[in-house]
């Protein structure tokens, strides 16, 4: 038993706790996913630029209110915005046609967006400031509350959100439409209505991880488009459309990858999300964490 | 009566309709009418366009020519959610009730809207389940776990939360057991008696017979027989002429 | 009116055709060299196009044939001595064809949706192993080499000036055009497009269509990856920014904007974005690509045939 002392416990756990938080954002940008593509069949090639849109918001509210949380509601609700202006001007003319097209489009906005933003912010990175600074001590190694608390915040609003659907009125318009959208028509459910408020709530969600996320590295036009891979990879290894899978999923492969980065460079531990949903592809294709494969 | 009339003032009144799926020219120009609290049925056989004649008036559907009017007003382009508003409800064949939605929550699909108060809407539900006491027992339940005919009920029992005018029946008792399908032949009958006009889609003669005030018979996408059930129930040549029975 | 087709295509093709081989010879050399630009990325999107347009799949994995087809030519240019044009080829087809294998075995299994994002992350993972595996691929900057000589041993052996190579990038391309256009309009090709319109009935009739899908892929691969060699012999480098998917990017964006399903489409839509590229970038340095951009969502909805699907109704009258 000799080995279980070259075993890095105290980095095990710090990885695991990195895991985690790096896997609750990652759940918040992968929620927004799955539920529009559960709901429209749309996969939102531009959900990692709202991501972008949401910290860029944030930067420019910070700038003139000092104020961390401010900056995050303003920038959920101005992503939400831009998302149902990008929902009725590109996506909506598109419904009845081939899902390629969709593909085509919301790619198109991505380009728009990104370029947007470099157009306008320049390439050098913005910080937003951690709202609140201290750290507690676990192994004799500081971890930071900041990180601690993203976690909890995008696990109450994942939570939420799962609240809303499950009992309010329009959670109940959202999971009709989600199941049978013309039924959900034919029952006076204003579908085109709840088609452009789950497109608008998803990019929220996603402008919110982007503030979240926003201290830990810097705001970029660019930061969207890792996080877009990882969330794809999320949503079709959680089963596209299952908000319970995402989570789950979005956890599993941050904390196999916080794990390999102990042994090897961080470029190539982004590898393994890949040969996750290479292997999930091959064996279940319909997601791993979803109950039974259809 | 007059070949498209019933009543004088219809509540529902379709001209000439046609529809296209792709290339296929599905309805060629169907006209029929249903009076305010009338039974009316639309009796033929398999792919002749009785389905896509309620599809085309529940908005699921448009008609590429011709014109639907309810209460006199066209109602012909607009999508469907206005038209359950406007008070249409539509049950369609195979159900498709939500089946990952419980019963309650089926139902509140259709309570859920404007200028309706909780006691109207508990009104509404407790109603419901007095004429289908197999739905109050599974309220819990997903819809998706109901048998064939508990589905039927629900489905029925949904578009009835809609408090419509008029609800289109498409083949509610098909794949039905005889028992069940006497207990559409006695909701057919509540929703008369409550006020509520049926447009009735069927392959059951018998059934579409007894409970049907007129009858329109379709074939090959137009109709080609339109009389009172009663002259039917005395002399049902046109329907061996038209649907081959 | 219908007999006349073949003889206004010729016709047309013949002098398009000529028009190219006389370009060398009268434009300035920049524009010489941009021409013969335009057609290996005219290459590279025609390659697409047999996915995109004749098969109905969208791929953002076209960076990957490229890139390999590129650095396969590399390896042999630079292991070689004296360095074969042919090897490289070779090479570089292989490299391709390898990919194209690979990728092709999950097309099989895929919808459309998780065939785009598949594609994507395979040109990732490619793109990151070229990265970081920095003794074989010279990790960020890539490989440089000079060219080989255009040469046949024992018959003849010409130096590679950018005329010559001009000329040799357009006969491979003219003739790849030829060929694929022989493929589209075969009855291979028709079940392609059979399957684009309708899958499930395509498989019902009986067509094994796994079958057909990996031949896709191949085929698109293997071209893609011989653009890719064309490539290198111009620049003389290797380099991994060349399998980022943005690469894929914006070969979906050529063939959307020239018209899918047409072969000549995404070589003119090459042409029209290359060239927009170079004019607007006067004007909007890097962010050329927000109008860029807008026009392309434009097309996509509102002029989803494209440039050519929309000369062709404009002519049509």
């Amino acid at each position: 038993m000799q080995w279980l002392h070259a075993v890095p416990w105290d980095l095990l756990l710090i990885q695991t706790i990195n895991g985690i938080v790096t896997g609750m954002i990652l759940a918040l940008v992968a929620s927004g996913l799955t539920l529009i593509f559960g709901i429209m069949d749309v996969v939102n090639f531009a959900h990692g630029e709202f991501l972008m849109l949401g910290a860029y918001i944030a930067v420019l509210t910070i700038v003139a209110t000092h104020n961390f949380w401010l900056a995050l509601i303003i920038a959920s609700l101005g992503t939400g915005l831009i998302g149902a202006l990008v929902y009725v001007t590109t996506l909506r003319p598109l419904l009845g046609r081939d899902p390629l097209t969709t593909i085509l489009a919301t790619f198109g906005v991505s380009l728009v967006l990104q370029n947007y933003a470099l157009w306008q912010f320049g390439p050098v990175a913005r910080k937003i400031p951690e709202p609140f600074s201290g750290s507690i001590t676990l192994f004799h190694l500081d971890y930071s509350l900041y990180r601690l608390m993203i976690a909890g915040l995008s696990a109450a609003i994942i939570g939420g959100f799962w609240l809303f659907l499950k009992f309010g009125t329009w959670g109940i318009w959202i999971r009709a439409t989600t199941q049978d959208r013309i039924m959900a028509q034919a029952m006076g459910i204003p579908v085109p209505w709840v088609l452009a408020g789950v497109f608008a709530i998803g990019s929220a969600m996603a402008g919110a991880s982007g503030v979240l996320f926003g201290p830990l590295v810097g705001v970029d036009h660019a930061m969207g488009f890792d996080w877009i891979l990882r969330a794809f990879i999320v949503v079709v290894v959680g089963g596209m459309g299952s908000l319970g899978g995402s989570v789950l999923a979005a956890i599993f492969i941050s904390l196999l990858e916080a794990y390999s980065s102990l042994w090897v460079s961080p470029a190539q531990a982004g590898i393994i999300s890949f040969v996750v949903l290479i292997l999930t592809l091959l064996f279940r294709p319909t997601g791993l964490f979803v109950a039974t494969p259809k | 009566m007059t070949p498209n009339g019933g009543a004088a003032d219809p509540l529902l009144q379709v001209e000439e309709i046609h529809t296209h799926y792709g290339k296929s020219h599905i309805l060629h120009g169907v006209s029929l009418n249903v009076g305010r609290g009338e039974v009316v049925g639309l009796l033929g056989r398999n792919g002749v366009g009785k389905s896509t004649t309620l599809k085309a008036i529940a908005g699921i559907v448009h008609p590429s020519a011709g014109r639907v009017l309810f209460e006199g007003r066209s109602i012909t382009n607009l999508p469907a959610h206005r038209l359950a508003r406007l008070g249409i409800g539509y049950v369609p064949e195979d159900r498709r009730i939500f089946p990952l939605l419980t019963v309650t929550e089926n139902l509140r699909t259709g309570l859920d809207r404007h200028g309706v108060t909780t006691a109207r809407k508990k009104e509404l539900l407790d109603k419901s389940y007095g004429y289908f006491p197999v739905l109050a027992e599974r309220r819990n339940q997903f819809g998706g776990t109901l048998s064939g005919g508990e589905q039927q009920m629900l489905a029925i029992a949904r578009a009835m939360m809609l408090e419509p005018k008029i609800i289109l029946l498409d083949e509610p008792t098909e794949g039905l057991m005889p028992r069940m399908v006497s207990q559409i032949r006695d909701i057919i009958g509540v929703l008369h008696r409550d006020g509520v006009a049926v447009l009735l889609v069927e392959q059951n003669v018998p059934l579409t017979l007894d409970a049907g005030q007129r009858i329109y018979i379709i074939e090959k996408g137009v109709v080609r027989h339109h009389a009172p059930a009663a002259d039917l129930r005395a002399d049902d040549a046109p329907i061996h002429r038209y649907m081959g029975v | 009116m219908r007999d006349r087709q073949p003889l206004v295509f010729w016709t047309g093709f013949a002098i398009i055709v000529a028009l190219l081989i006389a370009s060398p010879l009268v434009l300035p050399p920049f524009w010489a060299r941009f021409v013969t630009e335009i057609l290996i990325w005219g290459l590279l999107a025609m390659s697409s196009d047999i996915l995109i347009g004749y098969t109905g799949m969208v791929s953002f994995g076209h960076s990957a044939f490229f890139g390999l087809g590129m650095y396969g030519a590399a390896f042999v240019l630079l292991e070689t001595k004296p360095p074969s044009l042919w090897a490289a080829l070779a090479a570089g087809l292989l490299a391709a064809a390898a990919v194209a294998a690979f990728v092709a075995y999950f097309s099989t299994r895929l919808r459309e949706i998780y065939f785009a994002i598949t594609t994507l992350i395979f040109s990732q993972i490619f793109y990151i192993v070229i990265f970081t595996w920095t003794e074989l691929t010279g990790g960020e900057n890539g490989l440089t080499f000079s060219r080989p000589a255009l040469a046949i041993p024992g018959l003849f052996s010409l130096r590679f000036t950018p005329m010559v190579l001009h000329w040799f990038v357009l006969a491979i391309v003219v003739l790849s055009y030829l060929l694929l256009r022989r493929v589209t309009q075969s009855p291979f090709g028709m079940v392609l497009q059979s399957i684009r319109e309708n899958e499930a009935r395509t498989r019902a009739i009986g067509y094994p269509i796994e079958r057909y899908k990996m031949v896709a892929v191949m085929l698109s691969g293997l071209f893609a990856g011989l653009a890719g060699v064309l490539y290198a012999l111009q620049n003389q480098f290797a380099a991994p920014n060349f399998v980022f998917f943005v690469l894929s990017g914006e070969v979906v964006i050529y063939n959307v904007i020239g018209g899918i399903g047409t072969l000549v489409g995404p070589i003119l839509g090459a042409a029209f974005f290359l060239l927009l590229r170079e004019g607007l970038s006067r004007f909007f340095t890097e962010y050329y690509l927000i109008p860029v951009g807008l026009m392309f969502i434009a097309m996509v909805i509102f002029m989803p045939q494209g440039l050519l699907g929309f000369a062709r109704r404009w002519l049509n009258r």
